[in-house]
């Protein structure tokens, strides 16, 4: 099998098959195909943006269904998420100039206490792939951290993540801080992280509680195309 | 009860409960077994049974709740009482509220880590201790079923920093003074990459809960 593997020449595929082979090299964490690939399609002549949501975006969503599924786990995907960091670094400098779609901004961040980031970063990656601007503001942070980067970068979306059941309560102090100050409703608040659920996140007034990197997309472009909606209506 | 159950049977099977002989049942995380039975044995407590669910369950939260859930429903008719040993164990409070809509008791603290120290004690310093990693004596004698093997570091030790490059310390709280535990704990803080301290912290609050059970 892996003597197959190695007879693979990427620069030899055509795309429709190229595309599913970087999937599968995704898949197995292969960075340096990744790179190959991302390459060899942009001389081949694909926008940016169609090598990141066709071969990148739509291989990691295969990863993170898996994930979700128990088939694949924290070692497997954070291997294909450095495949796919890998990709999006050639991609990034020519997504603003080839006019890629801006869906819209989104800070992240671990909440104050807490130090766990894989789930952020997943999260941040895909969130990127799908076309959002991310501002990440790394681990432990304070509620001041979310308002001011919220506020300064003009965000669209406030996301927070916890991995402790002792630090996850903080997500209630920004929230709720943010009523304070009359800011709530500029925000959509969106959280995530291993002991969360979905009865936590409506109760702490988040808008949107994310199970995983995937459905945290979809909520993002889904809130961000009714609050388009709400602007041509009002 | 012949012996002790080896580490790795409480890892992957658990313990079935003892011959019945009390009228409490501890239903406990497989990776307080040796501690429980310590106790038990230390107190002459025979008016409880142990019965253990697999460590190996903590590898995967969100299946706590269901399988504790279901133990309960099997053994409380044998028992006048059925207490929990766990602690929040990564359920979000969901365990919880799973013992209080079926009536039965548990360990408080978010974590074993946490009643072992004492949950008074281990929250005053959570914010300076933020970057700390801990082990009990069953997460160093299982360190490599538990960590290691599970955060894929046999395969991929180029992982490490990603996982674990958050943390400073490793901090072994120990239940038992063993030197050779003691020895293994500070080689996993090596194989992590993190500085070594070591607790001696006894059972806890682990002690308290158990002792108030009449």
């Amino acid at each position: 099998m892996a003597e197959e593997e190695d007879d693979i020449i990427l620069s030899e595929l055509p795309d429709e098959e190229l595309v599913p082979q970087m999937h599968d090299d995704l898949y197995d964490g292969l960075k340096e195909e990744i790179e190959e690939g991302v390459n060899i399609l942009l001389e081949r002549g694909w926008a940016p943006y169609k090598i990141l949501t066709e071969a990148l975006v739509a291989g990691m969503t295969i990863v993170g269904k898996d994930f979700r599924d128990g088939i694949l786990f924290v070692p497997e995907v954070l291997l294909a998420a450095n495949a796919m960091k890998a990709g999006m670094a050639i991609l990034k400098p020519l997504l603003a100039e080839t006019g890629a779609p801006r869906m819209g901004k989104m800070v992240i961040g671990t909440v104050k206490g807490d130090i766990h980031d894989i789930g952020k970063n997943l999260v941040g990656m895909m969130m990127e792939g799908a076309g959002f601007e991310i501002i990440d503001l790394g681990i432990n942070n304070p509620v001041e951290n979310y308002l001011d980067a919220a506020a300064r970068e003009e965000a669209d979306i406030v996301g927070m993540s916890a991995l402790l059941t002792t630090t996850m309560p903080y997500m209630k102090v920004v929230i709720d801080t943010m009523v304070e100050q009359g800011i709530r409703d500029n925000y959509i608040v969106m959280v995530g992280g291993a002991p969360l659920n979905e009865e936590f996140g409506k109760a702490i007034g988040a808008d949107g509680y994310c199970r995983d990197a995937a459905v945290a997309v979809e909520m993002a472009k889904d809130f961000m195309s009714r609050k388009h909606n709400q602007m041509a209506a009002g | 009860m012949t012996g002790l159950p080896s580490d790795e049977a409480l890892t992957e099977t658990g313990l079935a409960p003892d011959a019945r002989t009390g009228r409490i049942l501890l239903l406990a995380c497989g990776a307080l077994a040796h501690e429980i039975l310590a106790l038990k044995s230390a107190n002459g407590w025979d008016h409880m049974d142990l019965t253990c669910l697999p460590a190996k369950l903590h590898l995967y939260p969100d299946r706590i709740v269901t399988e504790v859930e279901k133990a309960i429903e099997k053994h409380r008719a044998d028992y006048d009482q059925v207490f929990v040993v766990y602690a929040d164990c990564g359920t979000g409070g969901q365990l919880r509220a799973a013992c209080d809509r079926l009536g039965v008791d548990m360990v408080e603290g978010p974590h074993c880590y946490s009643f072992f120290e004492g949950n008074a004690a281990f929250a005053a310093k959570a914010e300076d201790e933020m970057t700390a990693f801990y082990l009990t004596d069953f997460l160093v004698k299982q360190f490599d079923a538990f960590v290691w093997k599970p955060m894929g570091l046999d395969r991929h030790p180029e992982l490490r920093d990603m996982l674990f490059g958050n943390y400073t310390k490793l901090v072994y709280q120990a239940q038992t003074d063993d030197p050779a535990l003691t020895d293994k704990a500070r080689a996993c803080a090596d194989r992590l990459g993190l500085t070594f301290e070591r607790r001696l912290t006894g059972y806890g609050d682990l002690a308290v809960a158990l002792r108030a059970l009449r």
